[in-house]
């Protein structure tokens, strides 16, 4: 066993690396604490420039062909440069969707000209893109989604709703699945299409999370044209449209980022707890080295899957695991954060509460980390059903007419 | 063998519910905070005239006399709708500290004004990050006055009286009254809860009246041991509402053509909940009865313990349950979220209580049932 880099990922690395000295400062040691995710239109700008900015340098885009503007790299590579970015103070990442599962996903199905058209500009941070999948009606059960689309000549029309659209309000275009033919069973009448966000009948509405910031939408769909040019793969095929993009996500998604084992024993180091430091509790000392023995076998697990990968084998379920474990670790690890604050654990207040109130404002977000990107009970009946091969749920959606299935007791 | 509330308890229930489900409808607690008040004040003075601000004071006093068979019932339906009001500070805090410490003057003058909602009342003990200590108490008593900051004072932006424990001369912690007024700076602050009105409290030469019964932490802890009690039933209510919208929701939300109610996974994890509620809410009921009769060592640490874990549980499974929407500004499931972590610190964590219990255990001399009963 060898964790080193073979030669050439070990150049690539260098390679990053001087890339990124040139053109980010490294993040400080001692960078822990809440930093907002808020986006303004400064922290928009700030990303699209630094997205152009790798674009340009041959650092995004790092496994697609050069045709599109990637540097026709391996998924290695990609995952290097990811672990190198992540050393030092960049913006956030907005365009992860758009360059990780949107454009993919046109590079698999889409026509040429399609992709000739959409990938540069998604690359260089000019077009943003959003997933239109999630509906009112169909979340986990995507395949239930409502959203009709009819054709009308060359144009087909387009009425429904769709929701939980991170971004929806600053994107140009949309990744959208709707329903083409109710009366096939669920998985057989869809058909997948490009958005222009900015067409006509196509309303945004921001919607607030739980803490109180925005950063996902409905977006009310009302008669709106969309031609057939784009329309991404045939009719009928959404569904496996969209099992390629779900697929891209997993790895875009990856693991809850936040405060984690090494961060709150660093915490517990500092605070005090019936006047130790609260590392000499042994219930703190426990919990703190499950997270970690926790976070370490996910570390490795990311290497296994990656040795396979450098290899040329395929992504294994080790994604579902990421996300299943470290959501829920970081809520864990949040919750205690505040507990070990005591009588102060509710206060946010910046300036009072250590660390820019990190471990409340992560208590805050972690619920969505863990109903996102699939939920919890969901990757579980993945790894159940596709890993480990047991039989699914009875069905009661199964072989019928999509619009002959029970969507309610009435 | 009776172990359940009285026939009087149980139909004051029955009314209180009626009540607080017609004044709170969802959406009202959030609006609420959104608005900016401290509190609903229209529903704190309607509260006051039915004799529940005053459920455990005695008449002589201004108060109902309820009893705390009565309050502990209160305090579960208030926690079940998250009713915007100051109960837990200015009853269980303030109240009882002026009730079990105050001389009768004191109570004379300050009992009536909280049992008829004209004073809002709470506990300063607080200075920042720290479980209840003595050594996490910095506020100085001298000549009639106390310095220090205090924070969180929950409530404190609604509170006309603090209660806040300082050291006197001799180092001695103690509970002193203190009014709104020269040398009390509040500043409000940002806490997870949404709505109420936490404050940092400035105290310099604060004019201060010593509470003359508390002479002691342990006097301190006696005052939180019995309004742990009191926090418990506020929790195991919210559990039970927290539980009681997932199951709502779960049976109503459709997704593979039948209710998610059905699946398996969601059964369980909603059927664990219960049971932890249960549990919880039996552990309260002997906390009530502890809190009548003065008995049952480490009965108030056992209903803390299992009501601050059955809340936060039920709440953060209610999210879940709810999936995207329970991640909505606009459902109320995060209310009960964070209104679960707030009363989890609000009086030490459940570690502080889980370190109490087992402080109790082992220093009982005589193992045997702590609940009185053979
Ligand atoms: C922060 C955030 C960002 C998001 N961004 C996007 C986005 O950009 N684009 C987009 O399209 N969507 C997005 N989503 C939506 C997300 O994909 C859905 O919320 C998620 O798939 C769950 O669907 P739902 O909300 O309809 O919940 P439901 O599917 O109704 O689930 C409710 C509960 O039932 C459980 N459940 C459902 N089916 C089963 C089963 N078979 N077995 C056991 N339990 C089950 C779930 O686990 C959950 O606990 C986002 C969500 C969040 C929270």
């Amino acid at each position: 066993m060898d964790f080193s880099d073979t030669a050439e990922e070990a150049a690539f690395r260098a390679e990053a690396r001087a890339f990124l000295d040139a053109n980010a400062a490294r993040k400080a040691a001692s960078a822990r604490g809440y930093r907002s995710r808020a986006l303004d239109a400064q922290a928009i700008g700030e990303s699209r420039l630094w997205q152009a900015r790798k674009a340009a340098c041959g650092f995004t885009g790092i496994h697609w062909p050069r045709r599109y503007g990637g540097r026709d790299g391996t998924q290695m590579q990609a995952i290097i440069f990811a672990q190198e970015e992540a050393r030092y103070d960049v913006p956030v990442n907005i365009f992860n969707q758009s360059v990780g599962m949107a454009m993919p996903t046109m590079m698999t199905w889409g026509t040429a000209e399609q992709a000739g058209r959409f990938a540069r500009p998604a690359l260089f941070g000019e077009e943003l893109w959003c997933q239109l999948f999630s509906e009112p009606g169909a979340g986990s059960d995507l395949a239930g989604l409502r959203t009709r689309a009819a054709r009308d000549g060359d144009d087909w029309v387009v009425n429904g709703q769709k929701v939980w659209t991170s971004n929806a309000h600053f994107a140009q275009f949309g990744m959208l699945v709707a329903r083409t033919d109710p009366s096939l069973p669920k998985h057989q009448g869809m058909t997948f299409f490009i958005l222009d966000m900015r067409s006509p009948g196509v309303e945004v509405r921001q919607i607030r999370q739980i803490s109180g910031t925005s950063n996902f939408c409905e977006v009310f769909l009302s008669d709106v044209r969309i031609p057939d040019h784009h329309r991404l793969g045939a009719i009928g095929q959404g569904w496996a449209v969209a099992l390629t993009m779900l697929a891209n996500e997993r790895f875009v998604v990856g693991e809850a980022e936040g405060p984690g084992a090494e961060d709150i024993l660093a915490f517990a180091e500092s605070a005090t707890l019936d006047g130790q430091p609260a590392l000499q509790d042994a219930s703190v000392r426990e919990k703190i080295a499950d997270w970690y023995v926790q976070e370490q076998g996910l570390k490795y697990t990311r290497l296994r899957s990656q040795t396979a990968l450098s290899r040329g084998g395929v992504p294994g379920p080790e994604a579902s695991i990421a996300k299943l474990v470290s959501a829920t670790k970081l809520q864990q690890i949040a919750m205690f954060g505040v507990d070990l604050l005591g009588q102060g654990g509710a206060v946010m207040e910046p300036g009072t509460a250590p660390l820019n109130a990190w471990f409340q404002e992560a208590v805050l977000y972690a619920p969505g980390k863990r109903i996102a990107g699939g939920t919890d009970e969901i990757l579980r009946n993945i790894i159940a059903e596709r890993v480990l091969g047991m039989p699914p749920d009875p069905r009661a959606d199964k072989g019928i007419a999509f619009n002959e299935i029970p969507t309610s007791a009435r | 063998m009776n172990f359940d509330f009285s026939a009087d308890t149980t139909a004051m229930r029955e009314q209180a519910r009626r009540f607080l489900s017609d004044r709170i409808a969802p959406g009202t607690v959030r609006r609420q905070a959104e608005s900016g008040a401290p509190f609903d004040a229209a529903l704190w003075s309607d509260m006051a005239r039915m004799g529940w601000l005053g459920a455990a004071v005695p008449e002589a006093f201004g108060g109902a006399e309820l009893g705390y068979e009565a309050l502990c019932m209160l305090a579960e339906e208030i926690g079940r709708t998250l009713a915007p009001v100051p109960f837990s500070s200015s009853i269980y805090l303030g109240a009882e500290a002026l009730l079990l410490f105050g001389t009768p003057a004191q109570m004379r003058r300050w009992l009536p004004a909280i049992a008829d909602g004209s004073v809002v009342a709470t506990l300063a003990l607080a200075e920042g990050a720290g479980e209840p200590a003595p050594a996490n108490i910095a506020a100085r008593f001298a000549a009639g006055a106390i310095s220090g900051r205090k924070l969180p004072v929950f409530d404190g932006g609604a509170a006309g009286i603090v209660v806040v424990a300082a050291r006197d001369a001799t180092g001695s912690i103690g509970l002193y009254l203190v009014e709104r007024g020269p040398g009390v700076v509040a500043h409000a602050l940002r806490t997870l809860e949404l709505g109420g009105s936490a404050v940092a409290l400035d105290l310099d030469g604060a004019a201060a009246e010593p509470l003359p019964g508390a002479t002691g932490w342990p006097d301190v802890m006696r005052l939180l041991e019995r309004a742990a009690i009191l926090f418990a039933f506020e929790q195991v209510g919210g559990a039970q509402a927290a539980l009681d919208m997932a199951v709502a929701y779960a049976r109503e939300r459709f997704a593979f053509g039948r209710p998610i109610a059905a699946m398996q996974a969601v059964k369980h994890q909603l059927a664990d909940i219960y049971v932890a509620v249960e549990l919880a809410r039996s552990n309260a009921y002997h906390g009530a009865w502890a809190l009548d009769s003065g008995g049952g060592d480490g009965a108030a640490a056992t209903a803390r313990i299992a009501a601050t874990v059955a809340y936060e549980r039920a709440a953060t499974q209610n999210i879940q349950t709810h999936g995207g929407i329970g991640f909505t500004w606009e459902a109320d499931c995060h209310l009960h979220y964070r209104r679960a972590k707030r009363l989890s610190g609000q009086i030490g964590s459940a570690r502080f209580w889980r370190n109490r219990l087992i402080d109790i255990l082992s220093a009982r001399n005589v193992r045997g049932e702590p609940d009185g009963l053979q």
